[in-house]
């Protein structure tokens, strides 16, 4: 056999991280967008919503409005939703059928997996932005951040907790043993938080055990940023503090972050348990 | 460039107790086509992990294209092909969007519609993974094994859920890319399979190599003594021998002419194999030993008939 002059040379540099993580982002946006009938129901689930309690209980709540008194946690379950509930869901389904091994047998650099979900989840987490404040301000006219402040406040929550949400949901895929068990794992989790962090039942009213328990994860933190992004300043004397408190919903965000990204690294498989 | 594609030096893993493979030496050399052939449990697959860089050896020395698989890095792993009997991660992508976005991963990739074609996908290269017949998603875990230009291919039961068409057809295409220079390692069930396309046959057994060799020579196959068969007075007459050709001479003579239903049957590949590993199983004693398997290498001249 003769010597080929097929070997490495620097020429052959594989693609790098960057570039093959936005292919990996449109790959994931395309497939996501091909699946839409199977998935417009979660998706549309904050709006649906919304929707409801806007029209039912309008009037119920002295000196706001329904929709204006919702949006602020509805938003805030949207982004757990398209970042914890999707990772944590997509990531044990693809881990389970073996597709992250197959990954794992190319060249693909493992950084371009995780910057193409979060591609995916930021494409995700502006489009469940847009819908919630598309239908609260189109059909129930509803409060929008008054000041550029306010908005600058809307997108460092939007970003900080869709980026901790989605560190918690990539460390609860892993575990996930069972993908037909994946449900009970992040759902259910998720279902008794949307209740005790102030979604669907004002903080004030709930029992203090509830919320001290319920501050240890980030819906809590992220509902009451964008509370303050969108109720005006005397809304805030309904919160347990009398205030919103800006840096605390940033510092406890931030230390999600770097607690998510610790639970990443020192969890994250890429073969299922049953591949040894 | 090195001339080896693989060179494994007394390789051993245990997991608990037991040894899955327990000091396996062998050298593939470049543009090879290797067959593993085992019984479930032989060490196989944990053999061609740790040769593709997914599981850590406990002792022994591999090279895979000139590197330690264990610490080799993405440039060595483009270099390499692995075919997965997996789920697509994008169901609902066309056969060709994936195989184009594969293609993305690796520094010189096949043009990815030529490759969608090279495995017989061309006229589903529009349909969407999840409409995709059993068969022809193993087609596509072969495309995607392939696009990246291996040096080097690892191929595990790959012709599973593949009609006989297909398996010919999936066949030419290794031939193929061994003669364009690829080395192939086959992990296979299907004897059939190894005997077509193995130039060499590599049988594993209790986490050791039992055999390796050409498949027509395997296991002292081609000296191995043949069974003579024929009719006489209405009866089927059969004798082993290591001398069939004087005897089918006797015969002759003494049929004056052509023997009645004469046949020469020598050991095919797999009643060599089953022998192989029915002897791995005997002596360790406890394990299931085949009863005596046709082909074995017993002296004289026996009438079984």
């Amino acid at each position: 056999m003769s010597i080929r002059a097929e070997g490495p040379s620097p020429a052959d540099r594989p693609p790098g991280a960057l570039r093959v993580g936005l292919s990996r982002g449109l790959l994931e946006i395309r497939e996501f967008a091909h699946a839409w009938k199977s998935v417009i129901l979660t998706f549309s689930l904050p709006a649906l919503v919304l929707a409801m309690l806007s029209s039912l209980l309008d009037g119920v709540f002295a000196g706001t409005s329904a929709v204006d008194h919702y949006l602020p946690g509805l938003i805030a379950m949207g982004l757990m939703s398209v970042s914890f509930q999707n990772l944590g869901l997509s990531i044990a389904q693809e881990r389970d059928t073996g597709g992250l091994r197959r990954l794992r047998g190319t060249p693909m650099p493992p950084t371009a997996y995780f910057v193409g979900k979060t591609v995916l989840v930021m494409f995700l987490a502006l489009g469940q932005v847009a819908l919630l404040l598309g239908v609260a301000r189109l059909a129930f006219g509803a409060r929008l951040p008054a000041d550029p402040a306010a908005w600058a406040t809307l997108g460092w929550v939007l970003l900080l907790g869709t980026a901790s949400c989605s560190l918690l949901g990539i460390a609860v895929s892993s575990l996930v043993r069972d993908s037909r068990s994946a449900s009970g794992i992040v759902i259910a989790p998720f279902l008794v938080l949307r209740f005790t962090s102030g979604i669907f039942v004002p903080v004030a009213v709930l029992p203090g055990w509830v919320v001290d328990a319920a501050s240890l994860f980030p819906l809590l933190w992220m509902a009451q940023g964008l509370r303050a992004a969108f109720l005006p300043a005397g809304a805030a004397a309904l919160e347990p503090g009398g205030a919103w408190n800006p840096p605390s919903v940033a510092l406890a965000l931030g230390v999600w972050c770097v607690v998510g990204l610790a639970l990443v690294l020192l969890t994250f498989r890429w073969k299922a348990g049953k591949d040894g | 460039m090195s001339e080896t594609a693989i060179e494994v030096a007394g390789l051993r893993k245990r997991y608990g107790d037991d040894e899955a493979v327990a000091g396996v030496d062998l050298t593939v050399a470049r543009g090879e086509v290797l067959s593993l052939l085992g019984p479930n449990g032989a060490g196989k697959a944990t053999t061609v992990e740790i040769l593709e860089g997914f599981r850590h050896r406990d002792g022994g020395t591999v090279r895979v294209l000139g590197e330690d698989p264990g610490t080799a890095g993405r440039r060595w792993r483009s270099r390499i092909g692995v075919v997965w009997q997996c789920e697509a991660l994008t169901p609902r992508l066309t056969v060709r969007a994936v195989v184009r976005h594969f293609a993305g991963y690796y520094p010189r990739p096949r043009d990815p519609d030529a490759v969608v074609g090279m495995v017989g996908l061309g006229e589903r290269a529009g349909a969407r993974v999840a409409s995709l017949s059993g068969g022809q998603r193993r087609r596509l875990d072969v495309a995607l094994g392939i696009v990246g230009r291996p040096e080097l291919l690892f191929l595990d039961e790959p012709t599973t859920g593949f009609d006989p068409r297909a398996r010919r057809d999936f066949w030419s295409l290794v031939g193929g890319l061994a003669r364009g220079g690829a080395t192939v390692v086959l992990t296979t069930h299907h004897l059939e399979e190894a005997e077509a396309l193995a130039d060499r046959v590599c049988v594993l057994a209790r986490g050791r190599v039992r055999a390796l060799g050409t498949p027509s020579t395997l296991g002292g196959r081609a000296s191995a003594r043949a069974t003579v068969g024929w009719s006489a007075d209405g009866r089927r007459r059969e004798v082993r021998t290591d001398e069939p050709t004087r005897l089918v001479g006797e015969l002759a003579t003494l049929f004056s002419g052509e023997v009645p239903e004469l046949s020469v049957h020598r050991p095919t590949l797999e009643e060599v194999y089953l022998d192989l590993i029915g002897e791995a199983g005997r002596e360790r004693g406890g394990g299931p030993g085949l009863p005596d398997a046709p082909g074995g290498r017993r002296a004289g001249t026996e009438v079984t008939a």
